[in-house]
């Protein structure tokens, strides 16, 4: 996969014609994309914690609507990371047949490792320029490089007949060809801290995860874990 | 031999297959390609692990040139 996010070699993804006024994501706008989440879940955690200390030290009667306060400031980024975590959910399988055939064409597209992983969890890890990819049905994790955040963006396929693997297919074979493009294409549904996203995925998309991280992290710290 | 194949509902559907040196097999290719991206598929081709490519004339080369639909966020 191309290092400079561009997809060289390829023309842009025909689909960006119908998101003409966003502009081409890049490394920076999505450092800016990533800061933008975190700033938005202090704004709505901050004011909620601040009430309930406020009222706690104003009147200590009022404790248990500080709580309640408290409970919202916790709920309302859980919530957002459960919107990320939903973009790998897995969807209605097809026939068996097809599903086999669709499995059979995307294993062709994966080398050992890739294969082996997806087998397990459905999900194929893709490295590109931007990080790590881990590439579902209905959408794709980006873990940026180093490890610590994720960017989890929704985006399908049209079409809602196709077998799993082939929705999966077609969503690699888009970010192959252009990898900013997809990632523009996409919508970002949630970005923040790797643990944040890793309480709410299902134990195969903690798999996914886990090697995604591991293969974004810094060999220093590769080295570590491996031991 | 080369192959055009569309994922669809089935898993995915060989087209046409051809050979650069059968210039009928060839004309049929191109055909079906052409009718294809009329109905609003787009073609890729694999170029090597990690790299695909968008193409919008068949290339007569490649050993498997796929087809696929449109991707929108969700």
């Amino acid at each position: 996969m191309s290092t400079d996010a561009g997809g060289a070699g390829s023309g842009p993804l025909p689909e960006l014609a119908a998101v003409y006024w966003r502009r081409r994501a890049d490394r920076r706008s999505l450092k800016r994309s990533g800061r933008l989440w975190t700033l938005s879940t202090i704004a709505h955690t901050v004011p909620f914690i601040g009430a309930a200390a406020l009222l706690t030290a104003l009147k200590p009667v009022t404790l248990p609507v500080a709580l309640i306060l408290l409970a919202h400031a916790w709920a309302i980024p859980e919530l957002y990371a459960a919107r990320g975590a939903n973009v790998v959910r897995t969807l209605a399988p097809s026939s068996p047949d097809a599903e086999r055939c669709a499995l059979g064409l995307l294993g062709d597209m994966l080398d050992h490792r890739a294969r082996a992983l997806q087998a397990r969890t459905g999900i194929v890890l893709e490295r590109g320029g931007l990080g790590v990819w881990l590439v579902g049905q209905a959408g794709a994790l980006l873990v940026a490089p180093g490890g610590r955040r994720v960017y989890c963006y929704c985006v399908k396929a049209t079409g809602g007949d196709l077998p799993s693997a082939d929705r999966t297919a077609h969503l690699l074979l888009a970010l192959r060809a252009d990898e900013a493009g997809f990632a523009t294409v996409a919508n970002l549904a949630f970005s923040g801290a790797r643990w944040r996203l890793r309480r709410r995925l299902r134990a195969p998309a903690r798999e996914a995860l886990a090697a995604a991280v591991l293969t974004a992290a810094p060999a220093r710290r590769r080295r570590w874990w491996r031991r | 031999m080369s192959r055009l194949i569309r994922m669809d509902q089935t898993g995915h559907t060989t087209l046409v297959e051809w050979s650069a040196e059968d210039p009928e097999a060839v004309e049929e290719a191109l055909a079906a390609f052409r009718a294809e991206l009329d109905q609003g598929y787009y073609a890729v081709v694999s170029r090597g692990e990690g790299h695909a490519e968008q193409v919008r004339e068949l290339p007569l080369d490649a050993p498997l040139v796929i087809l696929r639909r449109p991707i929108a966020g969700g």
